[in-house]
């Protein structure tokens, strides 16, 4: 169940003046049931990696295989691939048409050609699972609000029962408690179902509490790749692209140097909490 | 894949043709189109060949970005070639059945063919070489005389600059909502004629809700910024003639005497 990315690369308006090369020599194994988060600057290739995973842009060169069968080869089944991994958009707004949110909701299901009552029975569980009121249920999808849009648009997705959810910058405009919301609900996706999630974020404070593993994209190429506690030791590098470690990791560091005994690998605040406790001989 | 059409779309770099003044491209576009329906002869076509050639090599737009557009009304040059090919009546060289095609109608299909070809190509390097504004621009100074007559010219170059504007954001829109809708299992290429058109429902209503929010924003920044339409607006960049736009000029007259004279009243 997992998905393999081999020497990836890809240009967009090859041929042209404006020929611009996205990814370059991408390397990436995601096995099943790992939650990652995939971390970049604006424009260091993010969206443009994860529609690889799901046959939606083809690489310039390169292979992209899923369960060990190339994803490219004539009879290789897309349709089942993009019901397997699938994809939620940076912008709701983007896949949103139906008249009401359960009629929209039953698109992805029925697309797969599952009869009637398993595509509304699917429709109803996804609108559960992601916390949606009823009473909103047959209400238009264009008159609510960014963080219900948002919820209805993951509902499409999950409908489908993915192996591997992709999501591209979920938390985009929504304000903190949207931003929690939505970050828990697809934690506990990930917890319940035991499903692979890819969380794209900017924000390295996003995804810190949650993720196992983090992927950074600078410029096309994947610049570093590992555990968070790993990938924040890094935390001057990551500030030269950019970025910025999570506000934990800046606070342990300073304690540190203060001349604190503190282990500056903490990453969630309660992690720092207990260190600090620790440290004052509270606990 | 929205991405092949090119007809209509800037190439950026830079060229003798892409810095002349957009004025002298719309009224030599304009002339092109015309001398091609003047020809009457072989050397005509030979003569708006070189023409056509030597443009396209002055532009630095690689032929083959410039003929990748013309996939797109390739149906449409086949359609025009099967009419002319059946409906021209003459001396038959081959018939079946109840259609025939003739002498005439063989002669009359390449010429058309032709006449369409370079007739798209012409008016493509235009657009090739001419940033959207600057044509707009150029579009309202060639006009400007009808203001006389009460024609709208500001206005009208000021939606067809709008208009032009909003093609590549559209279709940038219509390529990820494309994405998003297949990402759920959409099929946009197969099936029957009715399906396929049942199909692009998930991808007009997103489309034109966000094209609607989209007029609605410009129309909201414009009117912020006091725009009132063309009464006593000037310009930043006002157009100027340019030495190398005087001597486009003398090209252009002497392309046109010399295809006058060779293609229609020397050799008839
Ligand atoms: N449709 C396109 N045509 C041409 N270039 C594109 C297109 N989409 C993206 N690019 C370019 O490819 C690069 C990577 O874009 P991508 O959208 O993958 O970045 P991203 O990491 O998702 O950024 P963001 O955080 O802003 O969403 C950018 O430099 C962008 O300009
Ligand atoms: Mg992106």
């Amino acid at each position: 169940m997992s998905i393999i990315l081999d020497h990836v690369n890809y240009i967009y308006d090859e041929d042209t003046a404006m020929a611009h090369a996205a990814l370059i020599d991408v390397n990436l194994e995601i096995p099943k049931g790992q939650f990652i988060g995939l971390i970049g600057h604006t424009g260091s290739g993010k969206s443009t990696l994860i529609q690889h995973m799901n046959g939606l842009v083809k690489p310039t060169s390169g292979n992209v295989y899923f369960d060990g069968k190339d994803i490219y080869d004539s009879d290789f089944d897309k349709k089942a691939l993009r019901a397997k991994v699938g994809l939620v958009f940076q912008y709701p707004e983007h896949q949103l048409f139906e008249m009401d949110c359960f009629k929209d909701v039953c698109f992805g299901p029925r697309n797969l050609g599952l009869p009637q009552k398993e595509v509304e029975l699917r429709a109803y569980e996804a609108l559960k699972q992601v916390g949606f009121d009823d009473a909103y249920f047959y209400q238009s999808p264009f008159d609510l609000s960014g963080g219900q849009k948002r919820r209805v648009a993951i509902a499409g997705v999950l409908a489908m029962k993915p192996e591997v959810l992709i999501l591209d910058e979920p938390t985009a405009g929504l304000d903190p408690k949207g931003r929690e919301d939505i970050l828990n609900l697809i934690a506990k996706l990930h917890d319940e179902m035991g499903i692979t999630v890819i969380l794209v974020s900017h924000s390295m404070d996003d995804v810190a509490d949650y993720v196992q593993r983090i992927i950074v994209m600078n410029k096309g190429r994947v610049f570093l790749d590992g555990e968070p506690k790993e990938v924040f030791r890094h935390y001057k590098e990551l500030e030269g692209i950019g970025l910025a470690a999570p506000a934990v990791t800046y606070v342990m560091q300073e304690l540190k140097e203060a001349g604190f005994d503190v282990d500056t690998e903490a990453t969630t605040i309660a992690e720092a909490k207990n260190e600090i406790l620790k440290v004052f001989g509270k606990c | 894949m929205l991405r092949d059409i090119t007809l209509g779309q800037y190439y950026r770099t830079d060229s003798a043709i892409h810095r002349l003044d957009p004025r002298v491209k719309l009224i030599a576009t304009f002339a092109f189109i015309i001398s091609l329906f003047l020809v009457k002869n072989l050397w005509g076509y030979v003569i708006a060949a070189v023409f056509l050639g030597s443009c396209i090599y002055l532009s630095n737009v690689p032929v083959k970005f410039m003929f990748r557009g013309m996939k797109t009304i390739f149906f449409l040059l086949i359609i025009t070639m099967i009419f002319n090919l059946v409906l021209t009546p003459g001396e038959p060289i081959v018939s079946f059945w109840k259609i025939s095609i003739t002498y005439e109608g063989l002669k009359l299909a390449v010429l058309m063919a032709i006449r369409l070809v370079f007739l798209i190509t012409g008016s493509s390097i235009m657009t090739l070489t001419t940033t959207p504004n600057n044509l707009t621009d150029g579009l309202e100074s060639v006009l400007k005389p009808l203001k006389v007559v009460h024609v709208p010219v500001h206005e009208i170059a000021m939606m067809m600059s709008i208009a032009l504007r909003f093609i590549p954001i559209l279709l940038e829109e219509t390529d990820k909502i494309m994405k998003a809708q297949m990402a759920r299992g959409a099929d946009f290429e197969s099936g029957s004629l009715l399906n396929r058109a049942k199909s692009l429902v998930p991808l007009l209503v997103p489309l034109f809700i966000s094209a609607f929010r989209r007029a609605l924003d410009l129309a909201m920044a414009m009117e912020a910024r006091c725009y009132r339409g063309g009464e006593g607006r000037t310009k930043m960049k006002p157009l100027i003639y340019r030495r190398s736009d005087y001597i486009a000029y003398i090209v252009l007259i002497i392309y046109l005497v010399v295809i006058i004279v060779f293609g229609r009243l020397l050799f008839r």
